[in-house]
C-alpha cells in the first residue's frame, strides 16, 4: 500500500500576483498578468513579469551571486514554508528533499556573458567565475538549498514545459518511498530574463503579438498568434497524509493520480492520441474515471497546433463527461514554462473552497478546429469540485498529468 | 596615487560585493575574510573587479596579500601607481 500525499503548502509568484490569493482574485476578475517589455536584441515584446520582493528571503550578496531562477525558488520555498506553517528549524534537513521542475537553465547567464565578452573585445579573461555554478543544471534548486540550510535530495527536473507537473510528481514519490519526510516541490522559469526564447519562437512564427499586450496570449481563439513568454514559480509542502495529520496540517488536497509519458514522434509538435493515453493513466492510478474529474486544466500554449491537438485529446477522453468542465490559465498568465504545471495548479486549487471554475481569457472568437464541450470562457462557473486534473506538457515530446482530490 | 585613494578604490570593489555588509568599522588589520563573512567566490570577485575596473592582474600566488585591507593597500598600490 502506497503511502498518500498531499499537499501542504504553497509559495508562488507569477505575473498575477504573490500568494495563492491574490492570484486567484486577478483571475476571477479576468485580469491580465501580461505587459510590454523592451528585450535586447528584440525591442518590444509581450511577457509576463513578476513582482515579489527578492530581498525577503534572501541576502542581497546571494541575490547578486545567484540567478533570477534561484531567487524565484528561494522565495516560493520559503513562503511555502510559512504556508505550511511547519516549524522548519525543528526539522531534520538531511529528509528534506526539494525537487524543482525548469524548462531550462544557463541561458540567462551564457547570453549576459556573451553579451560582456562582445563588450570587452572578446577577452576571455573576463569571463565571470560565476558562470558555471550559476548555469549548472541544478542551481535553482541548489540556490534553495543553501538559503534553507536543506541537506537532502535537492535538485532540478528538466522536463521542458511538462516540468512543473514533474517536480511534483517526483517530490510524491521520494515520500513514498520514504526517502524524505518532507517535500518542496514544483517549478519555476527565469525565461524572460533571455532573448534567445523570444527569438526562437519568433523563428518559429509562434511568439505572441498584439499592440494589446493583453491580447498577446490568447489560447484556441481563431486569432492567435503564438506564445507569450512569462517567468514565475509555485512549490508546494508535500507530506505524507499521516504526517500531516499528526501535526495538524491545512491541507489543500491529495495527489491522487499521476503519469508522465513521451510522444516519441516530433521535436517540437504534440501528439494527441499520446496526451490521451497520459491523462487516462493518470486516472487509472487514481482509480477514477473521466467523469469523476470536475475540472481540467489545459496546457493549452496558444499556439495553433498546440492548442488543436491537446483539444482533441481532451475531447476525446471528456467530451462524453456532461459534469467535467475545462479551463486554461496562459490566456491570463502567459507561459511560465518550467513553473506552468505547478503555477496553473495553484489557479485551481481554491475550487475546492469557493466551488468556482475560472474560465479561459480572451477567447473572443473560437477555434472552429476545436470541439470541446464544457469549456468555462464567459466568466467563472459555480460548480462544486471535489477534483482537478492538471496537464503540462513539454517539447521533444514530454506529457505529464496530476489529480488532486479535495481533502475531506 | 596616495595609499589613501588605493583603499578607497578597494573599499569601493568590497562594498560592491559585501552588499550586506557595513564596512564602516572595519579593521584594516584585521582579516576582511572574518569581518565581512566572504568566502573563496567573493576573493575571486575582487580579483575581477581588479581586472575590470583597473586593469591590474593579481596572480593566485598573490590572493593572499588580499587578506587585510592593510595588505591589500601595502600590494596593490605598486600596481596602481603602473
Amino acid at each position: 500500500m502506497k503511502h498518500r500525499i498531499v499537499i501542504t503548502g504553497l509559495g508562488l509568484t507569477c505575473p498575477l500576483g504573490n500568494d495563492i490569493k491574490e492570484f486567484r482574485k486577478n483571475l476571477l476578475e479576468d485580469k491580465s498578468g501580461i505587459r510590454h517589455i523592451d528585450k535586447r536584441h528584440m525591442g518590444k515584446v509581450a511577457a509576463g513579469i513578476c513582482n515579489f520582493d527578492e530581498k525577503k528571503h534572501q541576502p542581497r550578496k546571494m541575490r547578486k551571486r545567484g540567478t533570477r531562477a534561484g531567487s524565484i525558488s528561494i522565495y516560493c520555498a520559503n513562503e511555502a514554508l510559512l504556508d505550511a506553517n511547519i516549524e522548519f528549524s525543528m526539522m531534520d534537513k538531511s529528509r528534506v528533499g526539494v525537487f524543482v521542475g525548469i524548462t531550462e537553465h544557463g541561458n540567462v547567464e551564457t547570453e549576459n556573458e556573451i553579451h560582456e565578452l562582445y563588450q570587452n573585445d572578446l577577452d576571455t579573461g573576463l569571463w565571470s567565475h560565476h558562470h558555471n555554478p550559476r548555469t549548472v543544471a541544478n542551481a535553482p534548486a541548489g540556490e534553495v538549498s543553501l538559503n534553507l540550510g536543506i541537506t537532502g535530495p535537492v535538485y532540478t527536473i528538466g522536463a521542458a514545459c511538462a516540468a512543473g507537473n514533474m517536480g511534483l510528481i517526483q517530490g510524491l514519490q521520494m515520500l513514498q518511498l520514504e526517502e524524505i519526510d518532507l517535500a518542496i516541490a514544483g517549478g519555476v522559469s527565469e525565461s524572460t530574463d533571455t532573448f534567445g526564447i523570444f527569438a526562437a519562437f519568433n523563428a518559429q512564427g509562434a511568439l505572441g503579438q498584439n499592440e494589446d499586450p493583453s491580447l498577446a496570449t490568447r489560447p484556441m481563439d481563431v486569432n492567435r498568434n503564438g506564445i507569450v513568454v512569462s517567468e514565475g514559480g509555485c512549490l508546494y509542502t508535500l507530506e505524507r497524509l499521516e504526517d500531516a495529520q499528526k501535526r495538524g496540517a491545512k491541507i489543500y488536497g491529495e495527489i491522487i493520480g499521476h503519469h508522465v509519458n513521451s510522444d516519441a514522434s516530433d521535436f517540437v509538435l504534440p501528439n494527441a492520441q499520446r496526451q490521451a493515453e497520459c491523462m487516462r493513466m493518470a486516472m487509472r492510478k487514481a482509480n477514477i474515471s473521466a467523469n469523476e474529474i470536475d475540472i481540467v486544466n489545459l496546457h493549452a500554449t496558444g499556439t495553433k497546433a498546440g492548442d488543436i491537438q491537446e483539444c482533441k485529446a481532451v475531447a476525446e477522453v471528456f467530451n462524453s463527461c456532461p459534469d467535467t468542465y475545462i479551463n486554461a490559465t496562459k490566456g491570463f498568465i502567459g507561459h511560465c514554462m518550467g513553473a506552468a504545471g505547478s503555477v496553473e495548479l495553484a489557479g485551481n486549487l481554491p475550487s475546492f473552497q469557493d466551488n468556482k471554475i475560472h474560465a479561459c481569457k480572451n477567447i473572443d472568437n473560437m477555434d472552429p478546429e476545436i470541439d470541446l464541450r464544457q469549456l468555462v470562457k464567459n466568466g467563472p462557473l459555480n460548480k462544486k469540485v471535489d477534483i482537478i486534473l492538471n496537464n503540462s506538457f513539454g517539447m521533444l515530446g514530454i506529457n505529464s498529468c496530476v489529480i488532486i482530490k479535495k481533502f475531506n | 596615487m596616495q595609499t589613501s585613494e588605493v583603499r578607497e578604490k578597494i573599499a569601493d570593489i568590497i562594498s560592491d560585493i559585501a552588499l550586506d555588509e557595513d564596512l564602516a568599522g572595519l579593521d584594516d588589520s584585521q582579516s576582511l575574510r572574518d569581518q565581512l563573512d566572504l568566502d573563496s567566490m567573493d576573493f575571486l570577485d575582487i580579483v575581477m573587479e581588479l581586472k575590470k575596473r583597473h586593469k591590474i592582474e593579481v596572480p593566485q600566488e598573490d590572493y593572499p596579500q588580499l587578506a587585510t585591507m592593510n595588505s591589500c593597500v601595502e600590494y596593490l598600490t605598486p600596481k596602481f601607481m603602473q
